[in-house]
């Protein structure tokens, strides 16, 4: 194995020729980050490195006065004799696959992705390479995502419905990425949005970057005058049950994640409606993807691991698991910490 | 089929008994008679056919997709359902979106023949069927021949909304519906139409149901002299109805019942005209109740086979009179009903008066309550001398149930497996064990039973996340976990085993709560268990 550019450690993916980590979940020197998912990014390095359209998202994640060195996509750069470069992973603003490239060996780290292309962030490329580590979270064929305009369509009908039935629809979304998807994607001619506080802070830092979304207040006397019955509320899954939510009754609740693809999760959760609307490869775009790197061996990392490393051995691939302190293959990470954990 | 899916995802995306009981209307009146005849009969529980084996549509499912049998059964133990996780893993349909075949020939035609087929014959129908459906409809074609399918709506919701769309009243409607419901455009349109079956003999009273009592009766309820009491039976509370020369049984969750209790029809036949009795049915052995688990053996099967017949026995055990000579006497009090049961009352061995229990003092019967486990009860039925019967938890103070504490146990953790439906992707099946050594901590840790309930979803949560990292190996869908979690097991019962590694059997048990204050050292032993053992009569 020792051949490998990128290896895991108890601190996360380390280059040993570069002297760097990847998404390190413990503080390190210096931490090239994927996404700034709570999960890839950890508080505390010394100096981070992320793609150009990362760098406020990250910001908001990280110390107020961390180094953040903000790279363009595709741009190449030294570490330590290492040429590293980021290629746009599609799954939320500024998410970025790795490319790390040393002594004729190239190695890609792709962190969170999505394959389908949805106007909030830059769209995800296949970048060749002798080894592809890929996530796993969707990695078994249960998983197929539909059209997004097709999901898009039934969130603007659920809402008409709700609006009918004289009820406010509140969609539970991840704070960071899934949030500003749908109110990207949503007609928000019909009514009013609220969002909640964690929500609205990333808002801003989308509009900032020229993300288009309608406007969004935050819970106000005033706001909730004007939303209640009608409008359309967006908030992450913890706010399930609390007072801040009950302010908006009566209202239809609707959970939006690839999770949702599965009708006893929707069930669990308690919800209405399950909108299968996903910020990761589902299991074709998975295997697409590997084929389009060209690579010749696949770490599969975060999610239905063994599964997939055992099925990409079957088609006669060298796979194996890259071991993260995250096991992924739960939709449990919902509360408190990991409020903006993906799904 | 497209109406009957919309139906179906209208009541499983709401979980207001209101809003299933609207939708389910609103199909009744939309839907061409012909498909509400079949759709009464699967919402009404019917099975269509017998179902197409699981391995047949497995392998199947791994023909067309290609996948192989361990990727199939990660994906199903993921899921949770077979019919769902086909629906999501084989390709698309020929044509994409609903099929527009209507229910009514989706049954006849591609349904209910496929019993009368060979394998292969089955083979190419369920692969036409799935070039046909796709995403819900496909979902719903594997419910429907799958002989399991339960819609989410109560059966009582269905006849509710039926007796809604016909305008008539539901007692009614769950008259008509009694007994067999063949589909067919006649008889589904006998059941809608207007009037009332005046006068319905048929109809039960509503149950007067007990409060629980947790306080001692002698702080709340004064002089034990104004009470009734009564052992507290664990079995089917049910009125037998005697009315216009007909025999009904009905539970308490208005079912008729009485075809899977012939005896007790039996029974009823022999009592005079206009008897109204409220009991419980048991299944009896000699002298005392066997477990509910046996009764429900009975329930469960329309038809009782001769054999079960006889090995389950069961009796009616009468504790109340509600009408007699056709008045109602509900009004009187429960010393003037009890005397005139008693007068009503006929010899027969499927029939049994529930006894009083007498008593000087609430100390007495304190005393005598703990002899409940002995006697195959849950404890006592106190019920106010002077109370007149009332109408379903109405009257607060006049019934009570005083039940006797569960056994409990405090286990470790050691082994997990999802659990099913709606809990499908968590770790929530647990196997807990016990020290087998002289003292706490000492000796190895034997596992003694299983038991999920008793959680709330947040513990849930927590205990799934730390099975998945305390995780120290895999064998088939159970996960063994590092021996770290003490959870007080709560149980009625204890009995010998030998099926079990540990010799002892707990009866239902359940997780009582999570002791985050104790450590696995401190969780009891088998020792401990088998003292129970030896304390049971």
């Amino acid at each position: 194995m020792g051949r490998n550019l990128v290896e895991p450690t108890d601190r996360g993916l380390y280059c040993a020729a570069g002297d760097f980590f990847i998404d390190p979940w413990r503080p390190v020197d210096r931490a090239v980050v994927t996404h700034a998912h709570s999960d890839h990014a950890t508080w505390g390095c010394d100096r981070y490195l992320c793609s150009e359209p990362g760098v406020e998202v990250l910001r908001q994640r990280v110390q107020n006065d961390a180094d953040i060195q903000g790279v363009a996509y595709g741009e190449l750069l030294d570490l330590n004799g290492v040429k590293v470069s980021l290629h746009p992973a599609g799954h939320l603003l500024g998410s970025a696959q790795v490319r790390v490239e040393h002594a004729g060996r190239v190695e890609v780290i792709s962190g969170d992705y999505k394959v389908q292309p949805d106007g909030t962030c830059d769209a995800f490329e296949p970048v060749k390479c002798h080894r592809f580590i890929t996530e796993s979270t969707f990695g078994l064929p249960i998983y197929r995502w539909r059209d997004d305009a097709e999901v898009t369509a039934d969130i603007n009908a659920w809402w008409r419905d709700n609006q009918e039935a004289g009820r406010t629809s509140v969609v539970f979304a991840y704070a960071l990425g899934k949030a500003q998807r749908i109110l990207h994607s949503v007609d928000a001619s019909l009514g009013p949005v609220v969002v909640h506080g964690s929500v609205q802070r990333f808002n801003d830092v989308y509009r900032a970057a020229g993300v288009a979304l309608p406007d969004t207040t935050t819970s106000t006397e005033e706001s909730r005058k004007t939303c209640k019955g009608v409008g359309l509320v967006v908030t992450p899954p913890s706010t399930l049950g609390t007072p801040w939510l009950r302010k908006f009754a009566p209202y239809s609740t609707a959970f939006a994640s690839g999770w949702m693809a599965i009708r006893g999760n929707r069930r669990r959760r308690g919800v209405d409606r399950g909108f299968v609307v996903s910020d990761h490869a589902d299991w074709p775009g998975l295997l697409q993807t590997i084929a389009d790197t060209g690579c010749e061996s696949v770490g599969v990392t975060h999610g239905y691991t063994q599964a997939l490393v055992r099925y990409l051995r079957q088609q006669g691939m060298d796979a194996d698991i890259v071991p993260t302190r995250y096991e992924g293959e739960s939709d449990t990470e919902q509360t408190g910490e990991t409020t903006d954990e993906s799904g | 089929m497209q109406r009957f899916t919309q139906l179906f995802l209208e009541v499983d995306r709401t979980t207001r008994t209101s809003e299933k009981t609207a939708a389910l209307r609103r199909y009744f009146e939309d839907a061409q008679p012909r498909d509400a005849a079949w759709a009464l009969a699967v919402l009404t529980g019917q099975k269509l056919i017998r179902r197409v084996s699981y391995k047949r549509l497995r392998q199947w499912a791994g023909e067309v997709t290609g996948f192989d049998d361990w990727l199939l059964s990660e994906c199903h133990s993921s899921v949770g359902d077979l019919s769902e996780t086909l629906a999501l893993i084989l390709p698309p349909a020929d044509a994409p979106g609903p099929s527009g075949e209507p229910l009514h020939r989706v049954v006849e035609e591609r349904i209910l023949p496929l019993p009368l087929m060979t394998e292969t014959q089955q083979r190419d129908a369920i692969r036409k069927a799935w070039k046909t459906f796709d995403g819900h409809e496909r979902f719903l074609f594997h419910k429907l021949i799958s002989g399991n399918f339960r819609f989410g709506a109560a059966r009582k919701v269905v006849i509710n909304a039926l007796a809604a769309a016909a305008d008539i009243d539901p007692a009614v409607m769950q008259h008509r519906l009694a007994g067999t419901y063949t589909p067919s455009v006649e008889n589904f349109e006998a059941l809608l139409r207007g009037g009332d079956d005046v006068e319905d003999p048929a109809r039960p009273y509503p149950f007067f149901l007990a409060h629980q009592l947790d306080d001692d009766p002698a702080d709340v309820l004064g002089d034990v002299a104004d009470w009734r009491v009564e052992w507290k039976w664990d079995g089917i509370r049910a009125q037998l109805i005697r009315r216009a020369g007909q025999t009904l049984l009905w539970s308490r969750g208005d079912e008729l019942i009485t075809d899977a209790f012939p005896e007790l029809r039996a029974v009823g036949d022999r009592l005079p005209d206009g008897t109204v009795i409220d009991g419980e049915v048991l299944a009896w052995d000699g002298d005392k109740p066997l477990l509910f688990g046996q009764l429900q053996k009975r329930l469960n099967r329309k038809r009782v086979e001769l054999m079960l017949f006889m090995d389950v026995p069961v009796v009616f055990m009468a504790y109340d009179l509600l009408e007699h000579a056709g008045d109602d006497q509900r009004a009187h009090s429960t010393d003037q009903r009890r005397e005139t049961l008693e007068q009503v009352l006929i010899e027969d061995e499927a029939l049994r008066l529930s006894q009083l229990v007498e008593a000087e003092s609430w100390e007495q019967l304190a005393d005598l309550r703990e002899e409940s486990r002995a006697h195959g009860v849950e404890g006592f039925m106190l019920k106010r001398a002077d109370a007149p019967y009332g109408t379903g938890r109405t009257g607060k103070g006049l019934w009570w149930k005083w039940k006797v504490d569960p056994y409990t146990v405090d286990c470790v953790m050691i082994y997990a497996q999802r659990g099913t439906g709606r809990r499908s992707t968590l770790y929530t099946d647990y196997t807990f064990a016990v020290w087998n050594g002289k003292q706490r901590g000492e000796g190895e840790l034997v596992p003694v039973t299983k038991a999920y309930s008793g959680l709330t979803d947040e513990e849930f949560a927590k205990v799934d996340k730390f099975i998945r990292d305390h995780s120290v190996g895999k064998k088939g869908s159970f996960r063994q976990v590092k021996p770290e979690l003490v959870f007080e097991i709560a149980f009625e019962g204890i009995n010998e085993s030998e099926r079990h590694k540990s010799g002892v059997a707990l009866r239902f048990p359940r997780v009582s709560r999570w002791r985050t204050d104790k450590q696995p050292e401190e969780a009891d032993t088998l020792v401990d268990l088998k003292r129970l053992l030896a304390k049971r009569v």
